[in-house]
């Protein structure tokens, strides 16, 4: 009983029972009530999507962006705290930043990618916390200013306020350890494909202690900025989206044999700073 | 509402109502065929279902619930008591359903049980709900009488012990593993919503803390019947609990012994392959695994479980040394072992993920 009483008291409250009374008054065609449920789910995330539209980008418009920026995820992530994201820029267009929205999450915009002179900005991997059922969003800039969206739906819940993992407070100990792997064969001035692994809890401060009623302070990777010999390749402004022990692929074009210098900066203003050969020592 | 109305409602009386309020809930169910021991019987609507009811059925059905005389006998009535093996004397085993909670299933899906010695019982795991954990206090109750001293919270999953506080009444020592507190902590709101979204609101309760911590060893006597407890390192989670009952020989192993379901990794695989492979060396007779058959041989009873964190390891290992992303990882690590178990599809690829972030950074 009680969950058929909580559930229908939760529908009661909520914005979509009125549309849900409607229907349901109207026989017993179930089929229509669930179409009718999806079109103000999709009316709801509609509206949830212009709202973040205004809020990140204003006025400015947005165009399709099928043929420039293409998202590719799991329709059902197997682990909400931990789903794989691939961003595939397509267009000639020379890009200069790329936006990851995540519409439902507690603080949507996830990463915001800037391309220094050194980026290869065709492909970005890297995986996020997704709190629940949401339309995911990457827009792309060019550098003449136009934005190019594409979105896809992905089916999870519970990434956010996530149990921290069990090596957690291994992560903690090892806090901004970093490794780089190249993923191809360095050669002067071709684009070069780069793993780049942080050790870091990305703590969100969403974990409720059921007797304090306090939550795990948030300790999150904050910036991060990659430089192939002091030239910069990107910049990412990103927040408590981003999974534990971040693992993000980029492209990069080293002009010649040089360092990849990276630069991590948390919430608790913690610097990292590490350095690579390329090609690997 | 307590949660216990659902337990000894009949499911038709849930259902049909007119003369109590016009109440048309469920116009998919005609007729209703008895309840099995999980309360449940076939054709028993989904959650969603629940979601189509409309605003005025909604506010209706909540009258209604407050003004059916059936309730009210409902919680006036004791618990029914679990079925149960005794897989050695004195040692009761409540098998779980291999199965995710749902909201049939009262979240009775790990096997649970008690131990009785001369004076004390001790609770092998409470299970996944207060419903869950009553129903094995009754099973405890029609087998013997001696206080409940124990109550073990084998580790932090919730099917384990979201039935403890069914206990509190009992004033029971909470026994747990060093690491359980900080993992409740960090955990238990999380499941708790989470399960109670399912199994409704007032089905788990209030936390409950372990009040004896195991760190490597420790024991409790139910009176002449001594259960070694051992902590274990990080493995199937981070607080993992096991029991040796030396009076039969046999192993309380929970959840680090998965037998027929799919094991699900939320510690180190690695560390779970050292801990299996400490406890193989155990002179036990058999083994309780947490989920599967209520009694295993054992080392024997192991070998599954073995060959699959094997597999897992060495699959995903060679996945990372081929450069695979992890997604394409989880597409194609162990699935030789596909057909060996149940829920493989439900759990597999969250392992292999596990695995991964642990393997990668090798």
């Amino acid at each position: 009983m009680g969950v058929t009483r909580s559930v229908a008291l939760a529908l009661a409250l909520s914005p979509l029972a009125a549309l849900a009374q409607s229907q349901a008054t109207h026989g017993d065609d179930s089929q229509a009530i669930m179409q009718a449920h999806a079109a103000q789910d999709e009316a709801e995330r509609a509206a949830r999507w212009q709202q973040l539209q205004q809020a990140i980008f204003g006025a400015r418009s947005l165009q399709d962006g099928a043929n420039v920026v293409q998202i590719a995820a799991p329709e059902h992530a197997l682990d909400a705290a931990l789903v794989p994201i691939t961003l595939t820029m397509k267009s000639a267009m020379p890009l200069k930043a790329l936006y990851l929205v995540i519409d439902n999450n507690p603080s949507p915009l996830a990463s915001h990618f800037t391309f220094g002179p050194r980026a290869d900005p065709r492909i970005l991997k890297l995986r996020v916390r997704v709190n629940q059922y949401t339309f995911i969003h990457a827009v792309a800039e060019t550098t003449d200013g136009k934005l190019f969206v594409s979105r896809q739906f992905v089916k999870t819940s519970g990434g956010c306020s996530a149990p921290v993992g069990a090596d957690d407070a291994q992560a903690l100990k090892d806090v901004g350890l970093m490794k780089l792997h190249l993923l191809g064969t360095f050669s002067p001035g071709k684009p070069l494909q780069a793993e780049l692994m942080i050790r870091h809890p990305n703590f969100n401060g969403m974990q409720m202690d059921p007797i304090t009623r306090g939550f795990t302070p948030a300790r999150f990777i904050r910036t991060i900025d990659a430089s192939f010999d002091g030239t910069p390749v990107f910049h990412l402004d990103s927040d408590i989206s981003l999974s534990t022990d971040p693992v993000i692929t980029f492209g990069f074009v080293p002009d010649r044999k040089g360092t990849m210098n990276l630069v991590v900066r948390d919430s608790d203003n913690a610097l990292f700073n590490h350095s690579f050969d390329v090609p690997a020592g | 509402m307590r949660a216990d109305h659902r337990d000894t409602l009949e499911p038709s009386r849930r259902h049909e109502s007119p003369e109590h309020g016009a109440v048309r809930v469920f116009p998919l169910q005609l007729s209703q065929p008895k309840p099995d021991a999980w309360g449940r019987q076939s054709g028993y609507p989904a959650v969603s279902t629940l979601a189509l009811l409309s605003r005025r059925d909604a506010l209706m059905l909540g009258l209604a619930a407050c003004s059916m005389p059936a309730w009210r006998s409902a919680s006036a009535q004791a618990p029914r008591p679990w079925p149960t093996d005794e897989i050695a004397p004195g040692i009761h085993v409540r098998h779980g359903l291999d199965e995710d909670v749902s909201a049939t299933n009262d979240d009775a899906i790990a096997n649970t049980g008690f131990i009785v010695g001369r004076e004390a019982v001790a609770v092998l795991d409470a299970g996944g709900s207060l419903n869950d954990g009553r129903r094995l206090r009754a099973s405890i109750r029609q087998a013997t009488q001696l206080p409940i001293r124990y109550v073990l919270m084998s580790h932090v999953h919730p099917d384990h012990v979201f039935g403890a506080g069914a206990f509190s009444a009992d004033h029971p020592v909470y026994v747990g593993h060093a690491g359980l507190p900080r993992a409740l902590s960090l955990r238990w709101e999380y499941y708790r919503a989470r399960t109670e979204a399912i199994l409704g609101k007032d089905s788990v309760g209030a936390a409950v803390m372990p009040t004896m911590l195991v760190h490597d060893h420790g024991e409790i006597d139910l009176g002449g019947r001594v259960v070694e407890l051992t902590a274990h390192g990080l493995a199937h989670t981070d607080s993992d609990l096991s029991g040796f009952d030396r009076q039969t020989g046999t192993l309380i192993a929970s959840d680090l012994l998965f037998v027929r379901r799919v094991p699900s990794l939320d510690g180190s695989l690695k560390g779970w392959l050292r801990e299996l492979a400490l406890l193989k060396s155990v002179s036990a007779k058999r083994a309780v695994p947490g989920h599967g058959p209520t009694s295993v041989k054992w080392p024997a009873g192991c070998r599954d479980l073995e060959r699959y964190l094997e597999v897992l390891l060495r699959e995903t290992r060679a996945a990372i040394k081929k450069g695979q992303d992890i997604d394409a990882a989880v597409k194609t690590v162990g699935l030789s072992e596909r057909a060996r178990w149940a829920l493989f599809d439900d759990y597999n690829g969250h392992n292999v993920i596990q695995a991964f972030k642990e393997l990668e950074w090798e």
